[in-house]
């Protein structure tokens, strides 16, 4: 990635560029099922889902954080992602819109790394944070 | 509740090697449509030795556990009553296309919250290179169970 950024232009506050996506669907929903592994019926069976109390299907957790995953690395290639984790703070409901930020919270040397923190959330269409998660990318 | 003997637990590691069609299908489902997941020369192109799996694909290398629900069955929870609470990801190398990795995961801790109506697991999986034990990635996941005893009485 030609463009990835330098550690020296990188500021404490820089916010990364927002990713914003379609609403999820079921079919999103089933796909995820499969690639990921996880085959919890709760996110693809609503017969299910209604008996563990919930009204619909809702989007697998982890879901939402690979659109924090897709956020860094849009901005650095994969190989320089050190950590990334999350809170999971809200249910992602079918037809949920999600804008996924981040922005530098911090800059640090550590094992002759150039260090990045970043804060990543994911967002729902009415301004609820459904991840509040953190990332640490290696700059050069 | 949740019996907190189980802290400590360590469960049976397997090995599984990651697979292109795999990676293919998890792309399709978030929506990465960067070529290096996609294309081996795009991913060569790009100074990886074989398609890299995506950040967040460790949980679909976990999730291949020949043993899968392993923690349910030894918390007696159903599948119906769990949420994720966190997860967490620490990367120590890369992870490529054809790799194979061996998962040992163990429960960390158990607690409760509001009196029992929220228990909490939390559990780590370290990640190795299969052949020279080399460690690739650490897990951390916090598990949510919604009021497992209201359950049990239903």
């Amino acid at each position: 990635m030609a463009n990835a950024p330098k550690f020296a232009d990188v500021k404490v506050g820089d916010e990364l560029p927002p990713l914003k996506l379609p609403p999820v669907t079921r079919h999103q929903l089933a796909l995820y099922c499969g690639g990921s592994g996880d085959h919890n019926p709760i996110h693809v069976d609503i017969d299910f889902a209604k008996k563990f109390g919930f009204k619909d299907v809702f989007a697998h957790g982890m879901l939402s954080m690979a659109f924090l995953g897709r956020l860094a690395t849009s901005w650095v290639p994969q190989a320089q992602v050190r950590k990334l984790g999350t809170r999971f703070t809200a249910i992602t409901w079918v037809g949920d819109q999600i804008t996924v930020s981040g922005k530098v919270t911090g800059k640090r040397e550590e094992n002759g790394e150039k260090l990045v923190d970043l804060e990543v959330k994911c967002t729902n269409q009415n301004g609820q944070n459904t991840l509040e998660g953190s990332a640490t990318v290696a700059l050069a | 509740m949740l019996d907190k003997k189980h802290i400590g637990h360590t469960f049976k590691p397997f090995t599984t090697t990651v697979e292109a069609g795999k990676i293919r299908l998890f792309c399709k489902a978030i929506g990465e449509e960067n070529p290096i997941y996609h294309d081996e020369a795009a991913a060569k192109a790009a100074g990886y030795r074989a398609i890299p799996a995506p950040v967040t694909f460790l949980t679909a290398i976990t999730n291949d556990d020949p043993d899968k629900g392993g923690l349910l069955r030894l918390l007696g929870v159903d599948i119906g009553l769990i949420l994720h609470g966190e997860q967490h990801y620490e990367y120590l190398a890369p992870v490529h296309v054809g790799d194979r990795i061996t998962c040992q995961a163990r429960v960390v801790d158990i607690y409760d919250k509001k009196g029992g109506a929220l228990w909490f697991v939390v559990s780590e999986v370290d990640l190795k290179e299969a052949g020279s034990g080399k460690p690739v990635a650490k897990a951390r996941s916090v598990t949510v169970v919604r009021n497992p005893d209201a359950a049990k009485k239903a």
